[in-house]
């Protein structure tokens, strides 16, 4: 009995130790499910590195804000010439690198060709692949001209994949990162937690939060006991949709349910008979419920979509209604096309639960108008490599998480394989179009194009789903980009 | 007991070398690139070639065995792919969770299972031992993953004692390392602890119908004297091969408990490095954990010739 006692008052010594450290209000612990690999984002796909760093450590020359929208970054301004191929850039003044050097055009020159170079490993080495002169003019001034006017170009430089690091912290970049931003990269503990502290030189509008950890929970169970016991303060991405609703219930905590850019489609094999049929195609649109799938997969989070683009984009346009539910016209289609007995394909589902949820649903629901989906689970090692460049797979489930990523329709060899010269050209016309209001129209053409043409089955928006406690405020609730932007967050008296 | 020795020493060098050539080529055989996985599906082709160039990916399969093998007599496992951290340092940052977590569980199945089986034995057939063999009967039943989750449950999340999960670190002291490995190495010991006790239980068992009991009991000891002082010695080898087998298990089959308390051990290393197909890594642990196992077998054997004498002579 003395010993149980002693537990309970240590334990609410530990409760007090807690509560003390939070009448501070600079601390936070912020939960996610996968570790980033190494901390370099300008080498590797993972998402999880942009959301520990994204604008926390590194800033590019332009940045994604909770709203999705581009705005000035690193680059205090800039201007575009008339023929749309020369932007110049001028640079905030007294930026320094954390470890106080100081930032100037030299290393955005540095860092953008880099990023382009022939051995280069960015991930996402497109975006600058329209770049033929990166040149720093003074310290604050970058001139850089494309090939081809880009109105995605502020955009592009907005990604993780485009921020600006300096030539001499390249080489321990992936253990120590050493940017601009806000917070300064203190200590990873491998497989358990990021720290990162205050940058107190930093040269915008000061972080509130002092002292910032990221601990890595993968398994839902866990994560739905690290909120629930209060080890963590927020969790990004909370990977248990069904106990969402007893955090709502608690006032203790909060949740967020924002959108991210994953659209998660039914992706259709284009060359492979019979999905090269666009009456098949057509048909797999009507014979799929999207909402079931939400309800069923997602426990109701996410949004139907009937296009690939991001609904809370305003370029958005609603398509549902032209893939809408309708089993038996579905039938009519197939049997138009010669299948009215159905036939047999395969359905390859990548680890996450929207895909494996998700795929159990769908091939219920195809086998309701006569196509039976062979289910095959594969990790994403094997879907790169059998489904992406195999092409080897009838149909899968995938989010592409992305931004403004409807341009992979346009490439041909792209593992759907949609071939389509008047998309591409629409594609093309898109590019060299920086007026807003022309971009809005094109984009809206493009979206009804793969929507008519029932490329893949689009399903739904995935969701972004975090809880937090109740006194955080400031952090995103929607996902724009993979980031975890804790600049504005801070706690409420 | 030296040719002993040597004897097993030579299977242990032999062992070693086939299970390294099995792993490294069925590990390498899975399909999944990790170059392309790393840098997902917007790569170019000529980025995923530069990658594998800079992992060495690019070098024959043999001569990468060759190099692994070769680094590994000298502790130098190699380069991780996706951490791009030494191997050695990563496993040895792991093994400073993962040793102490199987060492604390095996401490608490033993400390549990031995007086239970003991107890057990001397009362057979009687209210005590139905009592024990019920208990260890649901204990082999359960999951360990289940009763972490209800531990999580009662003493984390209703009772707020300990932390839902997640390690405390060495800079904390000794006590606070120990405090955040409670409720996984008692999940992780309760199931050991059972098998232990019903092993222990039935080797007592065995081992009272000897003659040499008879022969105790007859030249004037009490039931319970016979069974210290004759019994026990006796019936310890099975157990200390089940408490062998149980530390490697315990060792290596951390990794749902790991999930479940996100601690960063060596099986999360291993679930974390076998979806990114960081195979170097994966291929170092599981050698190592193949070398902890028959290291631990090898120091069995040891101890079997030490607590049986006949064991030495017959070799």
């Amino acid at each position: 009995m003395k010993h149980f006692v002693s537990r309970l008052a240590l334990a609410s010594a530990l409760s007090v130790a807690s509560l003390a450290a939070h009448a501070a209000n600079t601390d936070i612990t912020v939960a996610m499910q996968l570790e980033p690999p190494h901390l370099d984002p300008t080498s590797a796909a993972a998402g999880a590195i942009d959301s520990v760093l994204y604008s926390n450590v590194f800033e590019g020359l332009t940045r994604f804000m909770g709203d999705g929208s581009v705005v000035a970054g690193l680059a205090k301004s800039w201007d575009i010439s008339d023929d749309g191929l020369v932007y110049t850039f001028i640079l905030h003044d007294n930026v320094l690198f954390h470890d106080g050097s100081t930032m100037d055009a030299e290393d955005v020159q540095f860092s953008l060709n880099r990023a382009r170079a022939n051995d280069s490993t960015n991930a996402q080495k497109a975006l600058f692949a329209g770049i033929t002169d990166v040149t720093a003019l003074d310290a604050a001034t970058v001139v850089i001209t494309l090939d081809a006017p880009n109105g995605n170009f502020l955009f592009n430089l907005a990604w993780g994949d485009a921020i600006i690091v300096a030539p001499e912290s390249i080489e321990g970049i992936k253990q120590a990162p050493i940017g601009t931003g806000a917070f300064k990269f203190a200590n990873w503990v491998q497989g358990d937690k990021i720290e990162l502290i205050r940058n107190d030189a930093y040269w915008g509008t000061p972080a509130v939060l002092e002292n910032v950890t990221f601990k890595f929970i993968s398994d839902p169970t866990a994560a739905f006991a690290s909120v629930m016991a209060e080890d963590v303060d927020a969790f990004v991405g909370f990977p248990a949709p069904e106990n969402l609703p007893q955090f709502e219930a608690d006032p203790r905590f909060q949740v967020l349910v924002g959108s991210t850019e994953g659209e998660t489609i039914l992706s259709t094999n284009n060359k492979m008979p019979p999905f090269d049929n666009v009456k098949v195609r057509e048909a797999l649109a009507h014979a799929i419920d999207r909402q079931a799938i939400v309800d069923g997969a997602m426990f109701g989070y996410g949004t139907p979509i009937g296009t690939h683009f991001a609904p809370h984009n305003p370029a958005y346009v609603d398509l549902t209604g032209i893939s809408a539910y309708d089993p038996e016209l579905a039938k009519k289609l197939l049997a138009e096309a010669g299948f009215a007995d159905g036939f047999e394909t395969t359905l390859h589902l990548p680890p996450p639960s929207y895909a494996r949820r998700g795929g159990e649903i769908i091939a219920a629901q195809l086998a309701q108008v006569g196509i039976k989906a062979q289910i095959t689970n594969v990790e994403w090692a094997q879907w790169l490599e059998t489904v992406f460049r195999g092409k080897d797979f009838g149909l899968t489930i995938v989010s592409h998480t992305e931004p403004m990523d409807i341009g992979i329709y346009a490439n041909p060899e792209y593992y759907f394989q949609y071939d389509n010269p008047a998309f591409q050209e629409l594609m093309t016309n898109l590019n060299a179009t920086t007026d807003p209001e022309a971009r809005t129209a094109l984009m809206g053409d493009a979206q009804r194009m793969i929507s008519g043409d029932y490329v893949n089955g689009y399903l739904f928006q995935l969701a972004q789903l975090s809880v937090a406690k109740a006194g955080v405020q400031g952090l995103w609730t929607n996902a724009p980009t993979q980031a975890t932007d804790l600049t504005a967050v801070s706690w409420a008296d | 007991m030296i040719r002993y020795t040597l004897k097993r020493f030579l299977s242990l060098c032999i062992s070693l070398a086939v299970a390294s050539l099995l792993i490294f080529f069925v590990i390498e055989i899975a399909p999944g690139d990790p170059a392309s996985f790393m840098l997902g599906i917007n790569a170019q082709p000529d980025t995923v070639a530069a990658l594998r160039a800079e992992l060495g990916l690019d070098v024959p399969k043999f001569e990468r065995y060759l190099a692994w093998t070769q680094g590994m007599l000298t502790g130098d496992f190699g380069m991780s792919y996706t951490y791009r951290t030494p191997v050695s340092q990563m496993v040895a940052d792991r093994l400073w969770v993962s040793l102490p977590l199987a060492l604390f569980a095996l401490a608490l199945s033993t400390i549990i299972a031995l007086p239970a089986g003991i107890y057990a034995a001397a009362r057979r057939g009687k209210t005590g031992d139905v009592a024990v063999m019920s208990a260890t009967q649901l204990g082999v039943a359960i999951p360990n993953f289940w009763f972490a989750m209800m531990l999580v449950l009662i003493f984390a999340i209703k009772l707020r004692w300990f932390a839902g999960g997640g390690f405390a670190g060495w800079d904390k002291g000794l006590g606070a390392v120990l405090w955040s490995l409670t409720l996984p190495a008692i999940s992780l010991a309760l199931p050991q602890a059972a098998i232990l006790a019903r092993v222990m239980r039935s080797a007592l068992l065995d081992v009272m119908n000897e003659d040499f009991m008879r022969t105790a009991r007859a030249k004037g000891l009490t039931t319970t004297q016979t069974l210290w002082k004759h019994g026990l010695r006796n019936a310890l080898i099975p157990v200390l091969t089940i408490i062998g087998l149980q530390f490697s298990f315990l060792l290596a089959g951390g990794i749902i408990i790991e999930q479940v308390f996100y601690l960063p051990g060596l099986g999360r290393l291993v679930f974390q490095a076998i979806s990114a197909r960081d195979l170097i890594v994966v291929e170092s642990v599981v050698m190592l954990l193949v070398f902890a196992v028959i290291v631990v077998n090898f120091a069995v054997d040891l101890a079997y010739a030490a607590v049986d004498p006949r064991l030495r002579a017959r070799t």
